[in-house]
């Protein structure tokens, strides 16, 4: 569906919803993923001082803003069913407050 | 009266920056909630709502960077054999079952859960200043934001409210001492 002048197109404002979730749970899903494996908590030592949360926040920042860039460019001029966008947005989020929760991200580890 | 380098630093970490950030987005929390109707909403957003807005973000960058580049590395630091564990928080903490949990759940959630906030209020201001066209016509849009602002909310609450009881148990202490009033004994 193509914007009119009346209704501004909403694929950025999609873009931008969907983005910022996926940016979150990345950042939740890699940060359960590093408690869980010395390996890869070792290559997330992006700076020595704070350990692999250095490399957690980086990697999910990075991601967030790759996919915002990409998905504002393949969605500008496009209406999307924002319902759903959203419905997977907020879905996201929740999922990423539950992983970042430590005794879940415990459970999820088997500890 | 004196307070030590790391202390400052610590309190410009979570007073200065975090607080406000809290405060700042609960203020935009009841901005969009009473702006939540079309017709009670500027089209476009004035001089003095941008700079708000962007000092939002900025400031909540701000928290999340001096937390984990200058006050986590002092906060988690390895204690020498042998030295006393006051001037590492964490080792401190984790050295006794009845303050491991400030460390295990509190320092664990906030490091993660904080990284929330900044994020999901860059994308609220960024579609407040650039697609307000779109936000003033889709009160699902609307929602959404508001939404997004309420979650930046809680994240910034969450790490903000263990950041305070984590430094009452093991505060963050250190450095040089600076002076701020000369007392007469």
């Amino acid at each position: 569906m193509t914007a009119t002048p009346n209704s501004p197109a909403n694929g950025p404002v999609a873009a931008a919803l969907l983005s910022c979730a996926l940016g979150c749970f990345a950042l939740a899903v890699v940060a359960v993923a590093a408690d869980g494996s010395k390996r890869l908590a070792a290559a997330l030592i992006f700076y020595r001082p704070t350990g692999p949360l250095s490399g957690v926040t980086t990697v999910a920042v990075a991601l967030w803003l790759i996919c915002w860039a990409v998905l504002a460019r393949v969605w500008s001029a496009k209406s999307l069913p924002l319902g759903r966008v959203g419905a997977a947005a907020f879905a996201l989020l929740a999922a990423s407050l539950l992983l970042t929760f430590p005794p879940f991200g415990d459970l999820l580890l088997g500890r | 009266m004196e307070i030590t380098q790391r202390e400052l630093i610590t309190i410009l970490h979570g007073t200065l920056f975090g607080g406000f950030f809290v405060m700042a987005t609960f203020a935009l929390l009841v901005i969009l909630l009473d702006r939540n109707h079309p017709e009670a909403a500027p089209a476009t957003p004035s001089r003095g709502q941008t700079i708000y807005l962007v000092a939002v973000v900025i400031i909540g960058w701000a928290a999340v960077l001096t937390g984990a580049y200058i006050v986590y590395p002092w906060y988690r630091a390895i204690a020498p054999a042998g030295s006393a564990l006051a001037g590492y928080p964490q080792r401190l903490l984790i050295a006794s079952p009845t303050t491991a949990g400030w460390h295990t759940l509190g320092m664990e959630w906030k490091e993660h859960v904080a990284w929330f906030a900044p994020m999901a209020m860059t994308m609220v201001v960024a579609i407040l200043l650039r697609h307000r066209a779109a936000w003033n016509a889709d009160r699902q849009i609307r929602r959404f934001v508001l939404g997004f602002a309420a979650v930046a909310f809680l994240a910034a609450a969450l790490a903000g409210g263990w950041g305070v009881l984590i430094s009452k148990a093991a505060p963050v202490r250190g450095g040089n001492t600076i002076q701020l009033l000369r007392s007469t004994p």
